[in-house]
């Protein structure tokens, strides 16, 4: 419990300013030097990184963070962020690469606490949006209560990247005793979205291509360690745990139906869209089950704690709109079907490559 | 959603179903032409809550899979091209050619790329004034109008930078070609909602008094394709053959005239070549008079290409509504939406590869729900 009241100190303390540092209105782009090993390299790590993810751990200025996350197993994982554009409605990359390994510690029952972070910056990058995206992970941080403890920089040559690449890892420390895994899905159990699911990948889409819609469609991208955590303290048994981004949830039930050996349906009309969501996937002839998302998850829950569950995901923040969507009907060879809107069923297939919108 | 919600309510669907099911007195095959059509009726189950008696077989009415392989070894040709930046509509970017696809000459460094309109691609012309742009002109009368207008628009604007890769096909002369066929099965048609939008559908008339067949314009949605299958199979049992439209929030008789004006103004009808059918007099469209000169194949002189297709698919079967998906030895084993053979499996939209999204054989076995492919075949 130090480490999180520590965090939360940290947090509180640290009132940042949102313009970029002087030293860098001479600098507008980032430069080959400022990954050189030099002086502008030095500049950029204490006024930029240093000054913005302050934190204890980060300020050893080590070439390794020692830390101490405490009794028991530790859950460790990693992930690249790439994406264009990397400003969009509701977050940027920065926000995605925080919460995305926030989320993958979460989906394995652990508590998040130390990211690494590495960044490979484009030359020519303008310096206002690496201040953008660092000031997003700063607060993406404290939200999701996880200090960045060490970083690495590098930059290439102009053409040779997209702007910027982020890498983070992530180690958080195991609090839920039973394992949560798809080999521990069950007969009977349910499952359980956190939310409505596409909009992350509906934003990134309408921003890329320049549609517009009625409404803005904002990503979702959240932290969900803690609507986990709320799960874990209020004694709910869980077997399993994914988070729905890439291939959306279609392709997080299959992978899942294949790893467990078990055949999962579910229910069409209890699956949350929005409705400007459906409309965009209507218009381009994308299904938004296979749309990705970045706070989304699926929880599977034995029959004895869903209503609990439900109630507990509901009053979190990342759960307002958690809707029970279907159940592990039998221990088979592995089988995702939809029962429709108008009550047949259907094989709920993964999808082979991207989708790709169609003619007409 | 509004007008998506009421055409999918499971009340008005079971309806319908049981009204088929009260007039069918013997055994009727309709074809609904479009590929949308397809999608729909096995993606919600609908070919599942017919009776027995009514076979429903899938038409030729999808453009990523009639277009011939010759026209997409031609698209990769002139997209491989370093003066060129080739846009297309992202489901023609995965379809095979002989070699390759479009997504594999962008991997080698071509410029291909993806586009929502053909009027994207002439702003993307406008914007690179040093390169050649290519449009991808593929489709049935739907499409026909915004690209014709970019053909327009690129004449008017004095572009010299910009042309079209055409691989425009017909409907009505896709349904003679089926029903002057000695093998021929089909009844009656559900007409394509969104091409009689387009075109409206007195040209159907002659069609269904020469060949006695009924023809019914109908949407895309379950309660449209349930009502279109109910109006079909009331003329069949009456013994009627007429043109009537189901999809009357969209489709007047005679359709929308300046859209078809633009296309009489850039297009003229001329021979095509669909993909597992063969060559179809009078099915296509082409670019004419001064809107020539935005032809690619004439700009980039591509020589006359012939490409085989596998012998071990049955596409052209499938597409003329005598064979199905699941009858073709190599469905689902040498051929897949990964590695397809042929046309019906390369497009989503396509038959087989609807068949094998939604209804893969052996992963149906241990489904709780009845075998789908006894569905449309001898009904479930």
């Amino acid at each position: 419990m130090n480490t999180v009241k520590t965090i939360e100190k940290i947090s509180q303390s640290n009132e940042f300013s949102l313009s970029c540092p002087v030293s860098f209105q001479k600098y507008p782009h980032v430069l080959l030097a400022h990954g050189g090993g030099g002086k502008l390299m030095h500049q950029l790590i204490e006024e930029v990184f240093l000054s913005v993810f302050d934190n204890a751990n980060l300020n050893q200025r080590h070439d390794s963070a020692v830390l101490n996350p405490g009794q028991g197993q530790i859950a460790f994982t990693t992930d690249s962020y790439v994406v264009q554009p990397l400003f969009f409605p509701g977050g940027n990359i920065g926000t995605l690469a925080i919460n995305g390994t926030v989320n993958d510690l979460a989906m394995s029952g652990a508590r998040p606490l130390y990211l690494s972070c590495g960044f490979i910056l484009e030359e020519g990058l303008a310096m206002e949006d690496l201040w953008r995206i660092v000031q997003s992970m700063r607060q993406a941080a404290m939200k999701a209560k996880v200090q960045i403890v060490t970083g690495d920089t590098k930059v290439v040559d102009k053409g040779k990247g997209d702007g910027v690449f982020i890498n983070t890892a992530g180690i958080g420390i195991m609090e839920y005793k039973q394992k949560i895994s798809p080999q521990m899905v069950q007969e009977g159990d349910a499952l359980i979205v956190n939310g409505d699911l596409g909009r992350h990948g509906i934003a990134i889409m309408a921003t890329r291509e320049g549609l517009s819609f009625e409404t803005k469609i904002e990503s979702d991208t959240i932290p969900l360690a803690g609507v986990i955590q709320d799960l874990i303290s209020e004694g709910i048994e869980i077997h399993c745990l994914r988070d729905l981004t890439r291939g959306g949830l279609a392709s997080a039930l299959n992978e899942i139906a294949l790893a467990a050996s078990v055949e999962i349906n579910i229910d069409e009309p209890q699956i949350p869209v929005r409705e400007d969501v459906r409309g965009a996937c209507e218009m381009l002839g994308l299904d938004p089950l296979y749309v990705a998302n970045e706070g989304r998850f699926i929880a599977f829950i034995p029959e004895k704690d869903v209503k609990k569950a439900l109630s507990v995901m509901k009053s979190s923040p990342a759960g307002r709109e958690a809707a029970i969507i279907g159940k592990v009907t039998r221990k088979s060879s592995a089988l995702v079907t939809m029962t429709s809107a108008i009550g047949v069923s259907r094989i709920l297939d993964m999808i082979i490559g991207e989708q790709l919108p169609r003619i007409c | 959603m509004k007008f998506l919600d009421e055409y999918r309510d499971a009340k008005a669907v079971r309806q319908f179903a049981d009204k088929i099911r009260q007039i069918t007195t013997r055994p009727h095959v309709l074809m609904e032409i479009c590929g949308g059509q397809t999608h729909a009726i096995v993606k919600f189950g609908i070919d599942e809550l017919l009776p027995k008696k009514i076979t429903l077989v899938h038409g030729p009415g999808c453009p990523v899979c009639v277009t011939p392989l010759e026209q997409i070894d031609k698209a990769i040709e002139i997209a491989s091209r370093r003066d060129v930046i080739f846009c297309s509509f992202g489901d023609m970017l995965r379809v095979p050619g002989s070699k390759k696809d479009l997504l594999s000459v962008k991997a080698e460094g071509g410029d291909v790329r993806m586009v929502y309109s053909p009027l994207d691609a002439l702003k993307i012309t406008q914007a690179n004034p040093q390169k050649h742009v290519v449009f991808f002109a593929v489709g049935f009368e739907t499409t026909a109008p915004a690209n014709a207008m970019a053909v327009f628009q690129a004449y008017k604007l004095g572009v010299n930078n910009f042309s079209m890769l055409v691989s425009h096909v017909l409907v009505p002369p896709a349904m003679e070609a089926i029903l002057s066929s000695p093998k021929n099965r089909v009844q009656g048609f559900l007409a394509a909602g969104h091409v009689c939008t387009v075109m409206g559908y007195t040209e159907y008339e002659p069609i269904a008094q020469k060949y006695k067949v009924p023809i019914v314009v109908t949407g895309f949605e379950p309660v449209d394709i349930l009502q279109g299958i109910y109006m079909c199979v009331t003329q069949l049992e009456e013994g009627r053959y007429e043109v009537e439209n189901q999809y009357t929030r969209s489709v007047r008789l005679w359709g929308n005239i300046s859209a078809q004006n633009v296309i009489r103004a850039v297009f003229q009808v001329t021979h095509r070549k669909w993909r597992g059918v063969g060559e179809i007099p009078l099915s296509g469209l082409s670019l004419k008079g001064p809107y020539e000169q935005f032809d690619a194949e004439r700009r980039f002189g591509l020589a006359d290409y012939h490409a085989e297709e596998s012998t071990d698919c049955i596409s052209g079967l499938i597409l003329q509504g005598i064979k199905k998906p699941h009858q073709c030895p190599a469905f689902g084993t040498k051929c897949t939406p990964e590695s397809p053979l042929g046309a019906t499996m390369v497009s989503s939209e396509g038959a087989c590869a609807a068949y094998y999204r939604y209804r893969s054989h052996s992963r149906c076995a241990v489904s709780k729900y009845p075998s789908p492919h006894t569905g449309s075949e001898s009904g479930s």
